[in-house]
This record gives structure tokens, sequence and C-alpha cells, in this order.
């Protein structure tokens, strides 16, 4: 009985001291260092074993999104709709955009081949739902560096925010650690993206006052850098997410937008990693 | 229990973890069911708690906590202390109550998850969270406590069948030849 309250007793201490010292450190700290040791040297498997995998994963992927088909293809069709009208909305102000930029001699556009995109395969996923993270089979060796941004074919997905020599680790923007600097796309009303955590499918656009007007269905892209001191992340213009629900309440400060991102952050499986975000050659 | 046993028993033990682990983290954990993922590692350290006892269990506990929270560059330490209670924690159930019910691990299963998934929000709580918490962060939990009771039973039978040609005293094989036996029977005694 002494030998069994001693052993759980020793595992408690252990953790505790790890948590505490862990806790306390900064991220360039010994116990950071072991973990990036750590993931250098279980990368390669994880990454062989995610190959591997990867047919039971889809198979079980098939039953699940089967499931809920039905419902998205409701969805998608809405979303179709609005889609085809907006374009047609967006083709007539393209034009007027594009004279607009010939006008003022602004000729940057977001270009992401200009930002030295690297991309990527998801290895792992974090299986704790507080954790919003996924790690990838590519990393210093291929140019990647902690805090670039991370995106999908559907728009923004996360930034690096550990990076070893043949992995890294993305968090998302769902992660409670997140924050990313945006902007509504057709007003221009500024504010910071934070996650609903729980609910990787909302994202709250914060910091909104109430006099700001914001609809349903407009676009949320990434602000980019609005000052030299305090630089963004992200370059300007990467889609987010859409508005999906405004709450006005006239007890709080600010008014409190719900956007839906674009990615689908629970079923990635290739990724860009931003090498250059600013796009800045040599 | 025999050195060569014991040593049979550790590295299948070591084995299980490793490959549940890995499993679950680049496979299970990216198949989403319901908006949520089933979790294996809670019922694994609960299924070797279940068979072999409370210091294994912790142990096996404490190991895939600390392997999770390097392979995932999480808070350390926070995942070891959660899972070496789950692990002791199932390891005593045995070893007080010795459960023999087909439905034990199910509960079992259902508990650990809830130990692991609520322990773990309180943990951050703890630690503090600067982003805004969903009311839906409970229908998720909710949601991988049932999928985890689902898988608790196939789990645990392929775990005990992994297990079993190294265990000392398996509670159902040790029941049976309680019964086969003569004198331990309550039926002899008639």
């Amino acid at each position: 009985m002494r030998r069994r309250r001693l052993v759980l007793g020793l595992l408690v201490v252990c953790s505790l001291i790890l948590l505490t010292a862990y806790f306390g450190e900064g991220a360039g700290s010994p116990l950071h260092s072991v973990q990036r040791g750590f993931l250098q040297v279980v990368s390669p498997i994880q990454d062989g074993a995610s190959r591997a995998l990867k047919p039971v994963r889809d198979l079980f992927g098939w039953f699940g999104d089967t499931l809920d088909a039905k419902g998205e293809r409701d969805k998608l069709r809405q979303e179709l709709e609005q889609t085809r009208r907006e374009a047609i909305a967006n083709a007539a102000a393209a034009r007027e955009v594009e004279q607009l930029r010939k006008l003022v001699g602004l000729d940057r556009e977001l270009g992401v081949d200009q930002m030295d995109p690297v991309s990527a395969r998801v290895i792992t996923r974090s299986p704790t739902l507080w954790y919003s993270t996924v790690s990838i089979n590519k990393g210093t060796s291929d140019g990647i560096r902690v805090d670039q941004p991370v995106i999908n074919g559907d728009g923004l997905v996360g930034t690096v925010t550990s990076a070893t020599g043949n992995a890294a680790i993305v968090t998302l923007i769902t992660d409670h650690t997140s924050g990313v600097s945006a902007v509504i796309n057709e007003s221009g009303v500024a504010g910071v993206v934070q996650p609903a955590v729980g609910n990787p499918n909302d994202l709250l656009l914060e910091f909104i006052r109430h006099g700001d007007r914001i609809e349903t269905g407009q676009t949320v892209v990434t602000a980019g850098s609005r000052s030299q001191r305090y630089e963004s992340l992200f370059p300007p213009g990467l889609p987010v997410g859409r508005v999906s629900k405004v709450d006005d309440t006239e007890l709080d400060v600010y008014q409190r937008v719900h956007v839906k991102p674009f990615a689908q952050l629970r079923r990635l499986d290739v990724v860009q990693v931003l090498t250059n975000p600013l796009g800045t050659r040599g | 229990m025999t050195g060569g046993s014991t040593r049979k028993l550790v590295v299948r033990i070591v084995v299980l973890a490793l490959v549940a682990t890995l499993l679950e983290i680049v496979a299970v954990s990216q198949v989403s069911l319901f908006g949520v993922s089933a979790d294996l590692t809670p019922l694994v350290v609960m299924s070797i708690g279940l068979l072999s006892g409370s210091i294994s269990g912790a142990l096996v506990g404490f190991g895939i906590g600390l392997f999770l929270d390097l392979a995932l560059v999480q808070t350390l330490g926070l995942n070891s202390l959660i899972y070496t209670m789950v692990g002791y924690g199932a390891g005593r159930l045995r070893e007080l109550r010795d459960p023999q019910g087909a439905v034990v691990p199910i509960a079992a299963g259902a508990a650990a998850t809830a130990i692991a998934t609520i322990g773990y929000s309180i943990a951050q709580f703890l630690l503090g969270v600067d982003a805004p918490v969903s009311f839906l962060l409970v229908r998720d939990i909710f949601t991988t406590i049932v999928l985890n009771t689902i898988l608790a039973a196939p789990v645990f039978a392929l775990i005990r069948r992994w297990l079993l040609p190294a265990l000392p005293d398996d509670p159902q094989r040790r029941r049976r030849r309680a019964y086969t036996t003569g004198g331990l029977s309550p039926l002899s005694r008639a």
C-alpha cells in the first residue's frame, strides 16, 4: 500500500513540477526546447503513420461526412445562390476598383505567390477540445519560422507557433490563445477576431462599436499592418470568414459579431505557410 | 509474478501505449463525428488500469500524458496529471471492488473520459483563458463522452486480448477458475 501511494505521489509531484516550470517559462526555455527536440524526433514517425493511416482516416471521415452531408448540401445551395448574386455585383465592382487602383497608383494586389508559400501536409491534430493545434510535415529546413501565417484554399488557418527542422506546430484561429486583427471587407470596420472556445465554426469579431453598421453575409479579411511599431503577423486581405450573426445588445460596450470561418478547420489536409508574409524579396 | 512475465507485461503495455497514442493523434483525432472526435487515450489508460492495477495504470497514464504534451507542444504536465489520476482510479476500482460485469468497462470508459475532458477544462480555466468560452464546449464534452462510451467496450476487449498472455491474474479468468476448482464455489459447500 505504501509503495502504491508513493508511486502516485511521485507522479503527481512530477506533473505539478513540470506544469509549474513550464507555465513560468518563456518560449526559448529548456522545457520548451525539450518539447521541440521531442517533436523533431517523433515527427518523421508521425508523418509515416499519418500517410499509412490516411485511407483509414478517409474511410471513417466518409461515414462522418455522410451523416452531415444532407444539412451541408442545403446550406451550400443557399451559399451558392448568395455567391451568384455577389459575383454579379462583384464583377461591376471589380471594374470600378481596377480603375480606382490605377488612378491612385495602387498596384499592390494580394499575391500569395509573392509571399513564398510552402505547402505542407497536416500530420497530427491535438485531441483535446481546448487546444486547436495541428502539426505539419515542414519545418525550419523549409524556411518555416514561428509567427508565420498559415492558409489553405479557403482562407486563413492560423499561425506557426513552434518549429523544428522537419515539423512545425500550427495554432489555429480557433485556439483560445489566438487573436487576429481584421476588417469588414465591405465597410472597412476594424476589430479583432477571437475564437469562441468549443465552437470551431464560430469566431467573434470583437471591439466593434455600436455605431458601426455590420450586416450578416459581409466578409471579414485580415487587416494587415496598421502601424510600423506593432506590425501585424498577417498580410492584409487574407479571407477569414463571413459574418453569420450580430449581437447588438445595449448593455455591452461593443457589438458582438459572429463570424463563420471560411476554412474548414476540422478537416485540414494540406496547408500553405507564408514564409514571406510581407512579400519583400531578398 | 516472475521477472520474465513482468518484463513481458511491461513490453506489451509500452507497445500498446505508443501505438494507441500515435493512432489517436495521427488518425482518430482527425475524424470528426457529430462535430467532435473520439479520444482513445483515456480509454486506453482506463483499460490498462482496470486490467493490471493502480500502479501500472498511474505509470501508463503519466507516460501517455507526457507523450501527448511533448508531441503536441501543449502545457507540459497537464495531461500527465489528469491521466495519472484516470489510470490510478481505474486500477483502484479493480483492486477494491474487482468488478466482473460486462458493463464495467463501459461505465469506467465514460467516467475516464469525463474526468479527462472536464478535468482538462477546469485546469485550463485555472491557468487562465483570455478568449470567450462558448457554451457549445459543454455540448462537445458531452458528445465526446457519449462517443467514447460507445467505443469503451471494444477498446477494452482489444486491450484485454493484447495483454491477456502477460497478465498474472485476469479478473474474468480468476472468476472462472474459482467456480471450476473445488472448495471455492458456494455450490460445493451444499
